[in-house]
């Protein structure tokens, strides 16, 4: 290192900046967001979307394996008896656990230590599997504190009880419909972050500090080509609507530039039926040329498509 | 070239690993520009191409920016570090097989990344989209290689100073190591929440502030002396542009995220950060163009003068856009809009790409003694370059406007797309542009390689005439 014997003081202070560069912008912060306690948002969001919906070595291909699904229960899976409607999570065994289970300290103080106590997440295990509830705790000042509550350990909920309990319309497979979403690159026109200064009337509430927590990519997007979509769930819930959208967005909105998704259908229909592609764009052509009244019918998607779990997906943005 | 790879280091002649580099940065940057024009072709017309999953805008765009971050800009540093490096120290690379074998470990890993993000494979983080053992494949073989190389061809220099061009090689290799381990924390560690969101950008941010910026900026201290014979005008303006490079555009990573509920005083602090921005870059530019005095006839006359001046000038919108569009006053009206879109295109095809097209022509040219082919593809190239960028930049601008003022305005959206439609068109063009352009290049380099007239020992390459 001879050469260098001249640019030692130079070398010391490169150091200086840039490891003062990093402590301000990187452990500084890391206080400020290690103190942020899980919003009731934050918790659903995560339970929904489970551990990754980015690449990660139990979806490396992001196909939806290994992956949780959010049911509503209208009867009880133990005793089959009618109950109020509840929202619960269920991972199948071998699915990874939301980031909140497996790391509590993400959730903040207080929600860390409810969720533990009266949630007993740390009785949650990936083998297994397990079946979560976002639960809550009403406070002296009226408001709720909401926590996560293992069933699989307070109530004895098995993940294939609850899930045949619930039945396949009253699944929702909102986190491979994140991962399509991550897949596809619906994020590179469609943000989920309404700004702070503006938004409001249009797309709704900016993100608050805790809303984030345990999530996996948060995806925010940065070039927003198209609406905001973090509440879309709220200003359009129909089914209908968004079958049509994505299997051709023009069939609802003649200018919109949104590519076609009709290939998140795959090759059958709901009925088993193969879907004639080529014979439903050409009509479709006709339609556009004006020599159809009407555009062909969109054949419904079949329960195991990818483009349920999509809708599925934008229907949970609330 | 692949001769070379099992070739004993001292068989393989002097450059190899540079012409390697710049080949493969020609190539990349014809794929990328290609799936560029491509990508603007579906935002105009969004039938154009339609129903297949690989050619959907979704999967493309990512394998885009990667290829021209990695494959065309990135190659194209790489390029110049293995000629002007040694250059500079009056001694040789430290070693070509290395530079050979990080040259195709650069080619094998980025085809690689580029085919899993094209199939959907991705972290869904912006800029850093790659699964993490694609970023552990490029820290390890592509950034670290290439940063034992400079170093220790600085280390074994037969100079007594470090010329400023290498200050910045080497300390920007080093630096884009750090970013590149640091920023993808969210991914060795799978941190989640806000504390990704803001690593995605502290990632994004610095591999463009502490990796981009400075190396190109480094590149035009060589090209502007070395071509015109002028000396450097100030080497104390180059010690303010280095080290406010490395104390303040290390900092603003938060300016990103100014509508995302991160904490106040980091916002502000990197706000204020992100103006200081213009003290490397007023420092850089009137370096550059003081070196210039005397010479300013070789701005007309010479294409690498007229490529590395050409993107100093960019410089200067560039840094006036990047200091200011980044404070609470302005960003609330262009956050998210084209006009974002059409900055990011100033930075990385205006002004950084022009100084390593200069860089690309000049190294090619000395290191094979070979004449360029002919100056008509050159001009060719550089006029598509500049009116094909100028036509995409003034029309994602307008574009960036017209969304600005529909956000704040409450303008149903489709509204706004309608309203951008023929500036869609417009950005294509200049993309298709572009694009043909780099295909002039490609050949006439290849041409070059194989046709060019023969440059005599101790001659420089623009002291012969063209004979096209």
């Amino acid at each position: 290192m001879v050469n260098f014997r001249e640019y030692k003081i130079g070398a010391r202070f490169f150091g200086l900046a840039l490891g003062g560069s990093m402590t301000i912008t990187l452990f500084m912060p890391s206080f400020d967001l290690r103190n942020v306690n899980a919003t009731e948002v934050a918790l659903d969001k995560q339970l929904w979307a489970g551990h990754e919906s980015g690449f990660s070595l139990a979806d490396p291909f992001l196909t939806g394996e290994h992956r949780p699904v959010r049911v509503t229960l209208k009867t009880d899976p133990k005793t089959g008896q009618p109950m109020a409607s509840t929202v619960a999570y269920v991972y199948p065994a071998g699915t990874p656990l939301p980031n909140g289970v497996d790391h509590p300290d993400n959730l903040g103080n207080i929600v860390e230590q409810l969720s533990r106590d009266k949630g007993r997440i740390g009785e949650a295990s990936k083998s297994q599997g397990a079946v979560f509830l976002l639960s809550s705790e009403p406070q002296g000042d009226g408001s709720k504190q909401f926590y996560i509550e293992n069933a699989s350990a307070t109530k004895g909920w098995n993940p294939e009880e609850v899930m045949k309990a619930a039945g396949d319309e009253n699944t929702y497979h909102a986190s491979y419909g994140k991962a399509i979403f991550v897949r596809e690159g619906c994020w590179w026109c469609h943000t989920l972050l309404p700004e702070e200064t503006q938004d409001w009337q249009v797309f709704g509430a900016p993100p608050m500090l805790g809303d984030f927590n345990g999530e996996s990519p948060t995806a925010f997007g940065s070039d927003r080509k198209a609406p905001d979509i973090l509440h879309v769930g709220s200003r359009n819930s129909s089914r209908e609507w968004m079958m049509l959208h994505f299997f051709n967005p023009r069939l609802v909105q003649p200018h919109s530039i949104m590519p076609r998704f009709d290939y998140l259908w795959g090759p059958i229909d709901d009925k088993g039926q193969k879907i004639d592609f080529d014979k439903w764009r050409a009509e479709y052509n006709e339609y556009v040329d004006g020599k159809r009244v009407t555009p062909p019918e969109v054949p419904m998607y079949a329960s195991n498509s990818d483009a349920r779990a999509l809708i599925d997906f934008v229907l949970s943005l609330k | 070239m692949f001769k070379y790879l099992f070739a004993r280091s001292e068989d393989i002649p002097e450059g190899s690993a540079a012409v390697y580099f710049g080949f493969s940065a020609i190539v990349w940057f014809v794929i990328g520009t290609g799936l560029g024009a491509f990508n603007a072709s579906k935002l105009a017309f969004p039938d154009f191409v339609t129903g297949l999953e690989f050619v959907s805008f979704g999967h493309m765009r990512q394998v885009h920016v990667h290829a021209v971050i990695f494959g065309w800009i990135s190659m194209a540093f790489a390029m110049a570090m293995m000629y002007m490096t040694p250059a500079l120290g009056n001694t040789k690379l430290w070693s070509e097989k290395l530079g050979i074998w990080n040259a195709f470990l650069w080619n094998v890993g980025l085809s690689l990344g580029l085919t899993l993000l094209w199939s959907g494979m991705t972290s869904g983080r912006e800029y850093s989209d790659f699964p993490w053992f694609i970023d552990l494949y490029i820290a390890t073989f592509m950034t670290i290689p290439l940063g034992i190389n400079v170093w220790m061809t600085v280390i074994h220099r037969k100079t007594q100073g470090i010329y400023t061009t290498n200050w910045f090689f080497a300390s920007a290799v080093f630096m884009v190591s750090i970013v590149f381990i640091v920023g993808n924390l969210p991914e060795w560690f799978h941190l989640t929440g806000l504390t990704e969101a803001y690593l995605t950008w502290w990632f994004a941010h610095n591999v463009l502030g502490l990796w981009i910026t400075p190396v190109a900026a480094a590149i035009a201290y060589y090209t502007i002396p070395k071509v015109t014979g002028n000396p450097l005008y100030s080497h104390r303006i180059g010690h303010l542009h280095f080290w406010s490079v490395v104390v303040f555009y290390s900092t603003p990573a938060a300016h990103h995220l100014m509508s995302a509920p991160l904490p106040e005083w980091l916002k502000s602090f990197a706000s204020v950060e992100g103006v200081l921005i213009l003290v490397p870059a007023v420092a850089f530019v009137s370096n550059i163009l003081l070196t210039m005095q005397g010479k300013w006839n070789m701005f007309v006359e010479n294409l690498e003068i007229r490529f590395t001046v050409t993107g100093c000038l960019m410089a200067i919108p560039l840094n006036m856009q990047g200091g200011f569009q980044q404070t609470r006053a302005i960003n609330w009206y262009i956050h998210g809009t084209g006009w974002i879109v059409a900055h990011a295109h100033l930075a990385l095809l205006g002004f950084s790409t022009f100084l390593e097209a200069a860089a690309v022509y000049l190294g090619l040219q000395t290191l094979m003694k070979r004449k360029l082919y002919s100056l008509t593809l050159g001009n060719l190239h550089f006029w598509f370059l500049l009116i094909g960028f100028t036509t995409y930049w003034v029309s994602m601008t307008i574009a960036g406007l017209i969304q600005g003022a529909g956000k704040i305005y409450e303008v149903p959206y489709i509204d706004v797309v309608m309203a951008e439609h023929p500036y869609m068109i417009a950005r294509w063009i200049g993309g298709s542009l572009v694009f043909t352009g780099n295909c002039f290049w490609l050949y006439n380099m290849w041409m070059t390689a194989r046709a060019g007239t023969v440059i005599p020992e101790g001659r420089m390459a623009h002291e012969l005439a063209y004979e096209r």
